[in-house]
């Protein structure tokens, strides 16, 4: 196909010409899959949709023809603004509309009759579409789909869910082409495969990437601290940049860290610059009209999280400030992309490590962008909690053949070896529940009829599936909203589990605002505004980025070194302060400091193998420490460390850290940790087991609620082969435990272990202590924190003197 | 480590167990409460979600330990022992026959809770409540002194160093006794609730159960 002439007139009467890579994508407007890679700014969306606008401009179409789906969205809200006035100036007419969860019920019911030509949509959404009986005939004609940054879908479960409804929505049009819009990734053929219909062969186009990067670190006046992540020290640097610039925008790992930082910058902004705050923990009308503000360009800096990474039009940003260590290149590169929307013009950056380890990441960081050496890990086969919530949404479609939805699932890339038996037993599953117990003969969800086809034994199940379609693991939020008369503003979310631990009068801040907690309502956080104490900080579990093993390496390359003349002096005196005190970490051998702090006694393990193994290294350690008697009472993982406390210090260190001893903890441990039960609650929701989303005249009382871990525990005990146990460990073996790992580093050190007990907290060790993520560890320690507040209770009520429960010693 | 906790009640000694069974020594009374047997059955046949269905087995087994442990002469399942009459029925061979092994040698009784309103096809005596010396067992709370009941399933949350320890627990004051869901598939109702905290009377204990059983002034809401 050629670029009609209608659009090739509109490009010239614009003064813009084709991009290379945009006449390549047409030229292959017929192929069955293309993956394009271009950097931001690179006209990479105009590229997706050309060969549809050309085939819509010079082909009459009834019904739908072209899906886009984003991971956002506010995306598919922005694309659809972005597409309509080229469409309109072309002259063609084209029907363009989004569908998300925020389209209203009429809107949706509409879009199902009379579908327009081009549809936006979000993974979920799609997979909720082919849920629906007529799903057929909405599909009928669609010739193609745009899945734009298909690299931050292909590395989650919501782009295995996403290939899958694309595997359905191919059965119903079996010439649908597909398109892939990539940043800039390490690994394009993986991509590629994820993209394809297996065995499909799948082109990759790229575009120029453009000149390299201007990427610095920020110069500062005061030195970064020791400790910390809040980067307070270099809010006047960064508020003059901000001036310096027409559009910024400062990047920060977490939403909490960003909230703070908004907080910091403001007491600072004499000048009163506008600056907004972004993050997904913000409600709806909040980011709305912050992103307004953004458009409009009246807000010279926005403070943001993850939720901005991807590519929505901010309007024009010419400077990206990250807070923080950006803990993985790949992202970093697309961050930077953000600045300078003007294709092969060099985007900015300035890199503002949070305290002097960071300063170590950020210099990794800067090498290894220099070096276009990106990272990434490969992300294995497809989850199968995916499959059983497919099979559930074929089912709720529509009575199905169980053969041909195999060989539909075995289309998509992820799951082309998935095995019939792996299926079966996930079809099994949602059939009868799977158990070894056959209970659910009478209640089976889906029924194989005489005819061979299996259908729901009760067809209004099909609504409670098409409820909790989705593979977003929501932690459990409660609403906050400011208290008045009128019902409240709502201000954002913060996690249960934070809200749990505040008491009337506690302070924390939400959307830059510090708020003062006066109680629960209704499961909803009622605060008013009251500035009268310092904030507690909202902790908002989110996404926690881990640093990659490429940069790891690096930095373990980097203390080899004698002397460090490539960092600042700051950083420089902290690593030979590092090195006096204690020693910095080497490859062959395997670092344990212990130290007392804040009344307990805390072990630090250099490990640097990752965060995954090192968090499992502080499960089999701490189990280790139980045994002991130590009293461990909890830990915390970074991708170097695993800090541990507990009650008393760790002295013997050598007999836990061998490999037997841990191959031994593994097995009995896998079965009852607080990780596993984690990834068991996941896949229990995603795989239907566990129900979100309840119909409204259904509503349990929280009395009838009870805790995940005990199904895990009980099919722990009676079926420890279920498939969902099956599914977990498959999940956390390689995930969230990466034993691997763990093996690979102790043949690599051997008995080179060497503990350093010391009266301090070490330089290297300082940052650990804000780490987010702590895993609590229940056992001895437990039990002994149970004492101690039972006896402050007892004592602050006078019935310690009356009726005395038998008491123990608390040791500190 | 304590496992057990005897307080003091209407002038006799009760035990509060770790399990959440409650032991009249003096009587040989075991106690237990909001069994709910058969839950998974009852919420696939109302929901269509195919729970574990071991929780009847489980908390059978946990009934056994202490009926092993303690040989009472009396066992008191303080109502709610069945999520509903229909899940009484459907109750599997091997579950029927660990109840009647249970139940030999000793007086069983079956106080009726809102779940299991009518008489279950399971030997022993069914009653509304049932009154011991200076106690009285029944399924909710009236007020009627002396009164040792269940339904609330209570439950103390403790935010201690910034970590919630949960477990369930006996509530205690000078009217009356809650006893803790004994039942696996129980959740709980927290003592701060309205429900809790207005029905038991200042300066109420609870004892919370666990591995190691304490006891502390109530948590109120």
């Amino acid at each position: 196909m050629k670029v009609p002439a209608q659009i090739e007139d509109w490009f010239a009467h614009k003064g813009w010409t084709i991009h290379p890579h945009q006449r390549d994508m047409v030229a292959r407007a017929a192929d069955p899959a293309t993956l394009l890679i271009a950097p931001t700014g690179g006209g990479k969306t105009m590229a997706g949709f050309l060969p549809s606008l050309a085939d819509l401009a010079q082909n009459r179409h009834k019904g739908l023809h072209t899906l886009y789906v984003s991971p956002l969205k506010a995306l598919a809200a922005d694309i659809k603004r972005n597409l309509r006035t080229p469409v309109d100036e072309m002259g063609l007419d084209i029907r363009i509309e989004d569908r998300t969860g925020d389209t209203t019920a009429t809107q949706k019911k509409r879009q199902r009759v009379d579908p327009p030509h081009i549809l936006l949509t979000t993974p979920e959404s799609l997979a909720l579409l082919t849920s629906y009986e007529d799903a057929p005939r909405m599909f009928a004609g669609v010739q193609r789909i745009i899945i734009d940054e298909i690299h931050a879908l292909s590395e989650s479960k919501r782009g295995d869910q996403l290939m899958l409804a694309l595997a359905a929505v191919q059965t119903m049009c079996p010439d649908l082409r597909r398109v892939g819009l990539s940043a800039t990734v390490e690994d394009p053929a993986a991509i590629a495969k994820f993209l394809a219909r297996h065995p499909d062969p799948c082109n990759i186009v790229q575009a120029d990437p453009g000149p390299d990067p201007n990427i610095q670190m920020l110069h500062t006046q005061d030195a970064p601290p020791w400790s910390g992540g809040g980067a307070k020290y270099a809010i006047p640097a960064v508020l003059d940049q901000v001036k310096a610039h027409k559009t910024t925008l400062i990047f920060h790992n977490t939403r909490a860290q960003a909230e703070l930082f908004f907080h910091n910058l403001w007491l600072a902004n004499e000048d009163g610059l506008p600056i907004g705050i972004h993050h997904g923990s913000l409600s709806k009308e909040q980011r709305a009209k912050v992103e307004a503000a953004m458009v409009d360009g009246s807000l010279r800096a926005i403070v943001c999280t993850g939720s901005l990474d991807l590519g929505i039009d901010w309007g024009d940003v010419d400077l990206v400030i990250q807070i923080g260590a950006p803990k993985n290149v790949k992202r970093l590169v697309q961050r930077i992309g953000r600045a300078n929307h003007r294709y092969n013009a060099p985007s900015k950056a300035l890199l503002v490590p949070a305290n002097r380890f960071e300063v170590v990441e950020c210099i990794a960081a800067l090498q290894a962008v220099k070096a276009h050496d990106l990272d990434g890990d490969g992300r294995g086969r497809g989850p199968r909690d995916v499959v059983c919530q497919h099979i559930l949404i074929a089912a709720a479609a529509g009575p199905f053949s169980a053969d041909d939805l195999y060989q539909e699932f075995t289309t998509a890339g992820a799951y082309h070896d998935l095995t019939r038996a792996e299926f079966d037993a996930c079809l099994e599953f949602c059939a009868t529940g799977g158990y070894a117990l056959r209970a659910y003969d009478k209640w089976q969800r889906l029924l194989q009829r005489p005819d061979g086809m299996w259908q729901l034994r009760d067809p209004r199940a099909a609504q409670r599936i098409r409820m909790n379609i989705g593979t977003i693991q929501d932690t459990d939020t409660l609403k906050v909203r400011l208290k008045n008369r009128a019902g409240g503003k709502p201000l954002g979310e913060v996690e249960e589990g934070f809200a749990a631990t505040l008491t009337p009068g506690d302070t924390f801040l939400i959307g830059g605002q510090i708020v003062r907690y006066e109680g629960l309502r209704e499961m909803t956080v009622e605060v008013t505004r009251r500035a009268d104490k310092k904030p507690k900080v909202a902790t908002f579990l989110g996404t926690k980025f881990a640093t990659s093993t490429q940069l790891s390496a690096r930095i373990l390359d980097m203390f080899r070194q004698d002397d460090w003349p490539d960092l600042p002096d700051h950083t420089r005196d902290w690593l030979a302060l590092q090195r006096k005190v204690s020693e910095l970490p080497r490859r062959d051998r395997l670092l344990i400091e212990s130290f007392p702090h804040d009344g307990r006694a805390q072990t630090v393990v250099y490990g640097f193998a990752g965060r995954n193994a090192m968090q499992t290294l502080g499960l089999l350690l701490t189990k280790g420490m139980e045994g002991q008697g130590l009293g461990p009472m909890g830990f915390v993982a970074t991708d170097y460390a695993t800090l541990i406390w507990s009650l008393d210090p760790l002295t013997d260190p050598w007999s836990l850290l061998t490999p037997d001893a841990m191959r031994d903890g593994l097995d009995t441990w896998l079965a009852g940790n607080a990780v596993m039960k984690r990834t068991f609650k996941a896949s229990a929701i995603i795989a239907g087991l566990i129900e979100r989303n309840l119909p409204s005249n259904r509503k349990t009382g929280r009395q009838a609620t009870f805790s995940s871990d005990i199904l895990y525990d009980t099919l722990h005990k009676y079926d420890p082969d279920h498939v969902l146990m099956q599914i977990t460990r498959e999940e956390a073996l390689r995930g969230l435990v990466d034993f691997g790992r763990i093996e690979e580093m102790l043949a690599r050190v051997g008995d080179r272990i060497d503990l350093r007990e010391l009266d301090r907290v070490t330089p290297l060790a300082a940052p650990l202590f804000l780490e987010p993520g702590r895993v609590p560890v229940k056992g001895l320690a437990e039990e002994r924190l149970l004492a101690e507040e039972t006896e402050r209770l007892m004592t602050a009520s006078g019935l310690d003197q009356v009726d005395a429960p038998k008491r123990w010693a608390v040791p500190f | 480590m304590n496992n057990a906790l005897d307080f003091s009640f209407q002038s006799t000694t009760l035990t509060a167990r770790s399990s959440g069974a409650l032991w009249w020594a003096d009587q040989r009374v075991l106690c237990v409460s909001d069994l709910h047997l058969g839950k998974s059955d009852r919420i696939a046949r109302r929901t269509g979600a195919m729970l574990p269905p071991y929780e009847t087995r489980e908390t059978l087994d946990a009934l056994a330990v202490e009926v092993e442990a303690l040989n009472p002469a009396t066992v008191i399942c303080l109502g709610d022992s069945f999520d509903d009459l229909a899940a009484a029925e459907a109750l599997i061979d091997s579950d029927r026959m660990l109840i009647a092994r249970l139940q030999s040698g000793r007086r069983w009784v079956w106080i009726e809770g809102n779940h299991d309103p009518g008489p279950v096809e399971f030997g022993g005596d069914h009653l509304a409540d049932l009154a011991l010396g200076p106690l009285v067992f029944r399924h909710i709370a009236t007020d009627q002194v002396g009164e040792v009941s269940g339904h609330y399933h209570p439950k103390v949350r403790l935010p201690v160093r910034g970590r919630i320890i949960s477990r369930a627990a006996f509530l205690v004051d000078d009217v009356r006794v809650l006893v803790p869901a004994f039942g696996t598939y129980t959740g709980g109702l927290c003592t701060t609730s309205p429900a809790l905290s207005g029905l038991m009377a200042p300066g109420a204990q609870a004892i919370l159960t666990g591995t190691t059983v304490t006891q502390l002034p109530m948590p109120r809401g």
